[in-house]
């Protein structure tokens, strides 16, 4: 009746997790006691949970890859921790058991969940009001693709409660993760969170590539498009061409596991080989799905706070996609050690270096896009300072492992933790934070706290760097990766000040943290509300609109005639269109996401503990639930031309207040 | 250069003095390449990284909004000279590095036999992967340890390495490259250790729960030295045949070493036979070989046909 699930599945004897559950629970139940007490449930409903808007989807993105980066980070803290006390004959407070289910959930909550969700959610805040669009091209599957990665999300939290997580690294290299090693439920858990937040990827790769091809406002050919715009197309790209090979990889090791097949067991024809050259096939691209975005935050940031167009706007293009190319031709690099042919081992280095080619000169053009600017230093800008330095020393030590006889000693050690984390962090991280608080007040309508986000900036870059050097040294002291315990004195110093470096991240989040609490405490106050829209004095058009912006986004669709149209009207002093308002064409919202996502979840927590009868009913709600939502014809409708009126008064008054306070 | 190359680790390991820093401090030809390597990279990529780690710093506090005696170009964004060296040099430099890239990877491709000076002999030594342990088997020698590998000092070391339970990585990190082990392949191996000493051997690819504990040491000493320890592994009485190996096989934690005087010949193709549908390729003459009902009754050196 419950397949493999009984109270024996629960975690009771470890007194963390209990813990843990006892600190969810009350927390969850505080939040679900404050909606129902001040009677937000059909707000929340009506506003957020059914919305198809691309801004408030984006908010949701945003928040679920926050609480992610706590539950990653609980994980990452408590592995330093570990390696910290494990010396010598101790044994640390984690057993392997939990130990190897710990740094995997990290792996794949950062990625996933926290870097994936991240990434989308400012793609969805951002890439609208930059084409001058109202919605993206598929508003309904927009909401279906968030509730896919809550779901994922969800479900892998859960295995902590319930069952187990994998214990094979967040990849789950076979055959450790088939069947005859891997015999409990942490695969399976794995695999059904990565697999339905991966239809949710997919689904917004080919919506927002869609979005950018078809919906840019008249005059807005390929060379006008914003350059964050023109990642998160390359972006969407990357998504459509490498998730399908993710899911694929995946789906053979379920088949593997469930069926008993022989894709990646060590007998019957199965080969390792196969599902390591698959699932770099699509990892290699990942990381480069979620740092090109970051790229494209970054070109904005600096334009923006340089005062001054980007400098080699079409050099950046180029580079963008070269990179986009180049990223399906290294993953080879993973494996230099598999005892591939010298030949093939040097075409995938020298590609990988290739890369740096692209990447180099995309630091070059914001270094000399602030060259003769007026920088200004708010805290984004910190962030990208930051990000200049440690990248280019990421992207270093990534070339130094791209050559094959490096990476022979280096592969799988701590220099490779490093590394990754060096670009990760220093790149993908400080890009989104960066990119938080420079459109933060899009979203919200007032600012940041710059105080806080500088102090949370420099507690998460010097704790990045006394957290991670101790790593490349350990490396080059042949410290292997994914180690429980250790008896080697040289390693022990190191291992302290890496927690250290832990440590001032965790202050880190602190400050961001309380930035947050400061900033919505003090949304009022008038140096931080943007009453014009305009905060920093942009350049795109997404400063062209209110702070927040109206449901559909533009009254009036603009005219675009060149690059940064809205900073050169701004600066020639030209007043906006002109044009007559027309009623509006908007998607409705909807409740399918919602519920083809309870069913997903239904399917795959079923999935995971054979329980086939409820998994049918998972299955069957989710076709349901399809087949009722493309029967529904009741899905758009028209904002009347008195609403767009009154809005487009209110931020008139909005404005004159704001020149009035000047 | 290549003299200065030399000298360059020495900084870092200056600074570390004290520690051993393992891939900074190579005990073998391959792993001198290594390191050689690597540090030739770090250096050439420095000199892109510092000045733009300055540039960045320079230019931001230079052009800073406060500072109103910087010039200032609000309009400009182009310069063909500056996109000329933006794209040159680090193209210059990855090409240098790509040549390095292409002599390195087939000089010391680790399938490459090597070869000493004086043309010793190399030793022969089998590595299976097991959970958790190594498993070393030296077939001229006739003789296997558990979780220690002896050898002598300038003499190639030829691995064969393959698993008989998951995926992992063989790696000495003092004598150089790693390569996988994996169940049903036979990778290959190719190092030498220059002078004696004691070497910590790992597994670099993670393999489950005793993974932190799957070392080993390796102990390099004069040829004559490992004659005499080879005499002694020969005295002792554990066997390692059909009948034995399953039970050192089993899944075991921090295995303790032990010494194999009699090995079975064949045993090592029987274990890549088994995931294979008891077929193995002889790395040397390219043939397929049919091990019959392999790692049980039958003795697998009767049961061998072409």
């Amino acid at each position: 009746m419950l397949g493999k699930l009984s109270f024996s599945a629960i975690p009771l004897d470890v007194p963390i997790l209990v813990g843990t559950f006892l600190g969810v629970a009350v927390i969850g139940l505080a939040v679900l006691g404050a909606v129902t007490y001040y009677g937000k449930w059909g707000y929340l409903w009506r506003d957020w949970l059914t919305t198809v808007d691309h801004k408030r989807l984006a908010v949701m993105y945003i928040i679920l890859a926050i609480v992610m980066l706590f539950r990653g980070f609980a994980d990452a803290i408590m592995m330093r921790t570990q390696l910290a006390l494990a010396y010598n004959g101790n044994p640390g407070y984690l057993p392997p058991h939990h130990y190897d289910q710990v740094f995997s959930a990290h792996g794949t909550i950062m990625i996933f969940f926290m870097a994936m969700a991240f990434m989308t959610g400012l793609m969805n805040l951002v890439v609208p009001l930059q084409i001058g669009a109202r919605d993206v091209a598929f508003p309904f599957l927009n909401s279906l693709s968030f509730y896919m990665t809550l779901v994922g999300a969800l479900l892998i939290n859960i295995s902590l409660f319930i069952g187990e997580f994998a214990q094979c690294g967040w990849l789950v290299y076979p055959p450790l993760s088939e069947m005859q090693f891997s015999p409990g439920v942490g695969v399976d858990y794995y695999i059904w969170a990565v697999q339905i937040s991966g239809v949710g990827t997919l689904l917004t790769g080919v919506n927002f590539f869609t979005t950018i091809v078809k919906m840019r406002a008249p005059g807005m050919g390929w060379m006008q498009m914003p350059v964050f715009t023109w990642t998160a197309f390359c972006t969407t790209v990357l998504i459509m061409v490498s998730f399908p090979v993710l899911t694929v990889t995946l789906a053979l090791l379920s088949l593997d596991r469930y069926l008993g097949m022989h894709f990646f067991t060590n007998d019957a024809g199965g080969n390792v080989m196969l599902y390591l050259s698959m699932i770099w096939t699509w990892g290699h691209p990942e990381v480069y799905i979620l740092v090109i975005p970051a790229f494209g935050v970054f070109s904005e940031v600096t334009a923006t706070f340089s005062q001054k167009p980007l400098f080699g706007y079409k050099t950046m293009v180029y580079a963008t996609c070269s990179i986009m190319v180049l990223s399906f031709v290294v993953w080879v690099h993973h494996f230099f050690t598999m005892g591939a042919g010298a030949n093939v081992n040097t075409f995938f280095g020298i590609m990988t270096m290739i890369i740096a080619v692209p990447t180099g000169v995309k630091i070059f053009n914001w270094l000399f896009t602030m060259y003769k600017g007026r920088v200004e230093f708010t805290a984004p800008m910190y962030w990208t300072l930051g990000f200049m330095i440690t990248f280019s020393i990421g992207g270093m030590t990534g070339v130094m492992m791209a050559m094959p006889a490096a990476d022979w000693i280096l592969h799988n050690s701590l220099f490779l933790i490093a590394h990754f984390h060096n670009v990760i962090i220093g790149g993908v991280y400080f890009g989104y934070i960066a990119g938080m608080g420079f459109w933060f007040p899009k979203a919200f309508g007032f600012k940041l706290n710059e105080a806080w986000g500088k102090r949370a900036f420099w507690c998460w870059f010097v704790g990045f760097y006394l957290a991670f050097v101790p790593l490349y040294i350990l490396g080059l002291e042949g410290m292997t990766r994914r180690m429980n315990h250790y008896d080697n004195p040289d390693w022990y110093p190191w291992m302290l000040v890496a927690e250290a470096g832990a440590i001032v991240i965790a202050c880190g989040i602190v400050c961001q943290l309380t930035q947050l609490y400061v900033s919505i405490r003090d949304r009022n106050l008038p140096e931080n509300l943007d009453l014009t829209g305009d905060p920093w004095n942009g350049r795109t058009l997404e400063w062209s609109i209110s702070s927040p912006p109206p449901a559909y986004n533009f009254a009036v669709i603009p005219d675009i005639h060149g690059l940064d149209t809205f900073h050169t009207e701004k600066q020639l002093g030209l007043k906006a269109h002109g044009k007559p308002l027309a009623p509006i064409h908007m998607p409705k919202n909807t409740s399918a996401g919602v519920f083809i996502g309870l069913f997903s979840f239904i399917l795959g927590f079923a999935s995971v503990w054979y329980i086939w009868w409820l998994a049918a009913i998972g299955l069957i709600g989710i076709v349901a639930t399809m087949i009722l939502r493309s029967a529904n014809r009741d899905v758009d409708y028209y904002v009347p031309v008195s609403e767009i009126e009154h809005n487009e008064e209110v931020y008139s008054r909005r404005i004159a207040a704001a020149q009035a306070a000047e | 250069m290549k003299k200065l190359w030399r000298y360059l680790p020495a900084l870092p390991a200056l600074m570390l003095s004290g520690c051993t820093v393992d891939l900074l401090q190579p005990r073998g030809p391959v792993a001198v390449m290594n390191r050689d390597v690597m540090v030739a990279e770090f250096v050439i990529m420095m000199l892109v990284v510092v000045p733009t780690c300055v540039a960045t710093l320079y230019f931001a506090w230079k052009y800073r909004a406060s500072n109103k005696e910087a010039e200032y170009l609000p309009t400009w964004d182009h310069s063909t000279a500056i996109e000329y060296v933006i794209w040159g040099v680090p193209a210059i430099l990855i090409a240098f590095l790509g040549a390095i890239s292409w002599w390195s990877t087939h000089a010391y491709d680790p399938y490459r036999p090597l070869q000493t000076d004086d043309n010793v002999k190399p030793l022969n030594v089998q590595v299976v992967s097991l959970d958790w342990k190594w498993l070393f088997i030296y077939p001229d020698l006739g003789i296997a340890t558990i979780n220690q590998l002896d050898v002598p000092t300038n003499t190639p070391l030829d691995f064969q390495i393959t698993s008989d339970s998951v995926m992992t990585s063989f790696f000495i990190p003092r004598l150089g490259s790693m390569i996988y082990a994996m169940p049903g392949q036979q990778t290959q191996l190719h190092l030498i250790a220059s002078s004696p000493g004691d070497y910590l051997g790992e597994a670099s690819q993670f393999s489950g729960r005793g993974f932190s504990d799957m070392k080993f040491r390796t102990l390099a000493m004069d040829p004559a030295q490992f004659n005499d320890w080879v005499e002694k592994v020969k005295s002792g009485s554990e066997n390692l045949d059909d009948t034995t190996y399953p039970k050192y096989a089993a899944p075991q934690e921090a295995a303790p070493v032990q010494y194999f005087a009699h090995v079975q010949p064949e045993l090592f193709d029987g274990i890549v036979a088994k995931y294979n549908n008891g077929m193995v390729v002889d790395k040397t003459t390219g043939k397929v070989m049919h091990m019959q009902s392999v790692l049980n009754a039958a003795p697998s050196d009767t049961g061998m046909k072409e």
